[in-house]
């Protein structure tokens, strides 16, 4: 008898633990070595907190595998409990009425203080946060050996005017000026730096965030694209289809000088070994110092029919903006935090360099969302204005032709 | 008792087949006919069911990437079908003569098939670059003036896709136009020739136009393998150099789960099971037609 009382008091007490402690399924495309880790950080943080987490994670495509799966999970009315999803998406599924209200989160950690607004905007639908942000990229990095252009005798540029007198330098000497990686987001990363540049962060906004179709049209859009021309004149014709890793490989061998791409290469030259300053640096890409176009992840917390499950989504979305969890991520992945205030102590000069720049552009209004990685414009029209892009890079089309294709593209998607 | 038997007799094959045929009816048919319903809606990234009459097709046949994707697949379908239906009928005839190890000759050929796609479309995109593959191979050994670069021009790309799946396919079609030489009566062959036709004339007059229905049959196959392909051109170009060898196939996956624009992607998928059906259904008539 006493044997059956204390079953029970243990079997009641295993039941009011569960009520406690939960289980988080996360879906997200995370899977590659050093990726994979930062993630596991969140993980140990959320376990030692007393809840469980599922991985769930689905490799490819830049995140556009794990969202096919999602969308069938949320059809299924299954969802994960929270899926790595950003920009305008974040919106377009809480308009479905399928996410959780993090408000309450929000208060307690103070998210509106902590998070610079452009930020915060996006992780709200109706006022409300429904996303919390984990990091912050920056796209518009060049990533330069010091030592090509010495041999070549050219100097680091810091405007377009600039880039092409180097890279010719830097071609007669027998280097590739621009290594780069032929495929369509690329094109659009570089693309989306030399209008950034070219144009400045006015421009930028209207006509790649807003979708303005006089800037899309303009003249400014074509010496955009004259310039995009004028890079790829620079590049190897081996570059159509390689990966941006195998550019980054290019650069830091010293075959080439100066590769275009966002914070995350940075992780490409650590793991070769490479050192800052000596081997490679990195600088704003010419005519955007100190303008900052941001790609950030976020998770969106989905609706669970298991109440429990809510309380373990909080969890997460505390944990994920503690400072804590900010320094080990974002050292290990090569982007900055997102939240104000977080100790520099242990990241790396290009990530202070990256921190300043954020904090200068924030203050200037030329902190801007990147159209290429999904910020800015919803992937609809973000598709169509790729195409457009890699079409004219592809071809022998003419810049008047591109702007004209381009403002099409936008009306007809609209 | 023996019609009670008898009807056992009869009922148990239908009832065993049963289960099958209404997971078909309900999966393929019934999903295609869902597939239908939300090329007629609004739908973005989740089915949404607000009618939106044929809006779906209009934005389609506007839509010049389509244009290029359909325009690619003719140019894939034709000249992948004819080039394997060629080499398939030469390699056919060439180990029908009773060569010796023709067991290994065909093992050889056919081998390729077994392959996934994506395992030959990587291997073949690795020789076509013209960096570290042929041309690089070519011009090391001396011919300094080689080039072979079709794989990163965006007007030649299509074809090295084209020569990846005709090395792939080309000893299926092998092995069923073999299967086709043996079945012709050898009567008709010695006839023609005591009557003094050389090999080249029997095969053109006599025995390639027996081997009618199995050209068909080669045909369709190849056909749906065409109209399905996808993973061999995103491994050896992505779509690319820009998207100037995208298939419907790739354009229909990347607008449906991708662009979020569901019912769009939807329609496309319609429009490839029209062009499919437009071959297949008269084929299909032909031979109930003859069973019957």
């Amino acid at each position: 008898m006493k044997t059956l009382k204390n079953m029970t008091v243990a079997l009641s007490l295993l039941g009011s633990l569960s009520l406690f402690s939960a289980e988080v399924e996360v879906l997200h495309w995370w899977t590659s070595g050093g990726e994979a880790k930062s993630v596991g950080a969140l993980k140990t943080m959320l376990e030692k907190s007393g809840h469980s987490w599922k991985d769930f994670s689905v490799a490819g495509g830049n995140g556009v595998n794990a969202m096919t799966v999602l969308k069938s999970r949320v059809v299924s009315g299954n969802p994960p409990s929270a899926a790595q999803i950003k920009g305008p998406s974040i919106q377009e599924w809480a308009e479905l009425g399928v996410v959780s209200d993090l408000n309450e989160v929000a208060k307690a950690g103070k998210w509106d203080e902590r998070l610079p607004k452009m930020f915060s905007d996006h992780m709200k639908y109706d006022g409300k946060y429904v996303a919390v942000p984990v990091n912050v990229h920056r796209i518009n990095w060049m990533w330069v050996n010091p030592a090509v252009f010495k041999k070549a005798g050219a100097t680091i540029p810091k405007t377009w005017a600039d880039f092409e007198v180097a890279a010719k330098k830097i071609k007669a000497a027998g280097f590739i000026p621009v290594a780069a990686g032929g495929q369509p987001w690329q094109e659009a990363t570089v693309f989306e730096t030399i209008v950034l540049g070219v144009g400045g962060a006015e421009f930028y906004k209207k006509a790649l965030v807003d979708l303005d179709l006089k800037a899309l049209g303009s003249d400014t859009m074509k010496k955009a694209f004259d310039t995009l021309k004028m890079v790829k004149s620079y590049t190897d014709k081996n570059a159509p289809g390689r990966d941006w890793n195998l550019a980054t490989a290019m650069v830091y061998k010293g075959e080439a000088a100066m590769q275009f791409m966002g914070d995350w290469a940075k992780g490409e030259f650590k793991v070769a070994g490479k050192v800052i300053g000596k081997d490679y640096v990195a600088i704003a890409a010419p005519q955007t110092n100190n303008k900052y176009l941001y790609n950030i992840d976020s998770f969106v917390m989905f609706k669970q029919k298991d109440a429990g499950k809510a309380k373990a989504q909080e969890k997460l979305s505390e944990l994920i903006l503690s400072d804590e969890f900010q320094i080990i991520f974002n050292t290990r992945k090569g982007s900055v935090p997102v939240t104000d205030g977080v100790s520099r102590d242990k990241f790396d000069p290009i990530a202070i360099n990256s921190i300043n720049q954020l904090n200068a552009a924030a203050k200037s209004g030329a902190l801007l969302p990147s159209m290429a990685h999904q910020m800015a414009i919803p992937d609809s029209i973000k598709g169509a204005v790729v195409d457009v892009v890699t079409n004219f890079y592809n071809s022998k089309m003419t810049s008047s032709d591109a702007a004209k294709l381009l403002v099409d593209a936008v009306k007809n998607e609209m | 008792m023996k019609s009670k038997l008898k009807f056992l007799e009869d009922s148990i094959p239908k009832l065993i087949v049963t289960p099958t045929f209404l997971i078909m009816v309900i999966f393929i048919y019934g999903f295609i006919f869902w597939n239908f319903i939300l090329s007629l809606t609004n739908s973005k990234i989740l089915p949404l069911y607000t009618f939106a009459g044929l809006k779906q097709y209009f934005a389609l046949f506007n839509n010049m990437k389509w244009w290029l994707a359909m325009e690619n697949l003719l140019i894939f379908s034709s000249l992948f079908i004819g080039f394997c239906l060629l080499f398939g009928l030469l390699l056919a005839i060439f180990i029908d003569q009773k060569i010796r190890f023709e067991g290994i000759f065909r093992t050889i050929y056919l081998y390729p098939m077994a392959l996934s796609f994506i395992a030959t479309g990587t291997v073949w995109q690795w020789m076509l670059n013209p960096g570290f593959g042929l041309e690089n191979f070519m011009i090391q050994m001396g011919f300094e003036n080689f080039t072979f670069d079709w794989i990163v021009d965006s007007e030649m790309a299509i074809y090295t896709i084209i020569i990846a799946a005709v090395w792939q396919s080309t000893g299926f079609v092998m092995v069923l136009l073999l299967a086709g030489l043996r079945g012709i009566s050898h009567e008709v062959i010695n006839a023609a020739k005591i009557d003094g036709a050389s090999m080249p004339r029997i095969y053109w007059k006599i025995i390639i136009p027996q081997l009618g229905p199995v050209f068909f049959s080669a045909v369709i196959i190849l056909l749906h393998l065409a109209i399905k392909t996808f993973d061999l051109v995103i491994v050896m170009t992505k779509g690319g150099p820009g998207f100037s060898t995208v298939l419907p196939s790739i354009f229909m996956f990347d607008y449906s789960f991708a662009r979020n624009k569901l019912a769009f992607g939807a329609s496309s998928a319609m429009i490839m099971l029209f062009f499919v059906m437009i071959f297949v259904v008269p084929y299909l008539y032909r031979e109930l037609r003859k069973n019957s």
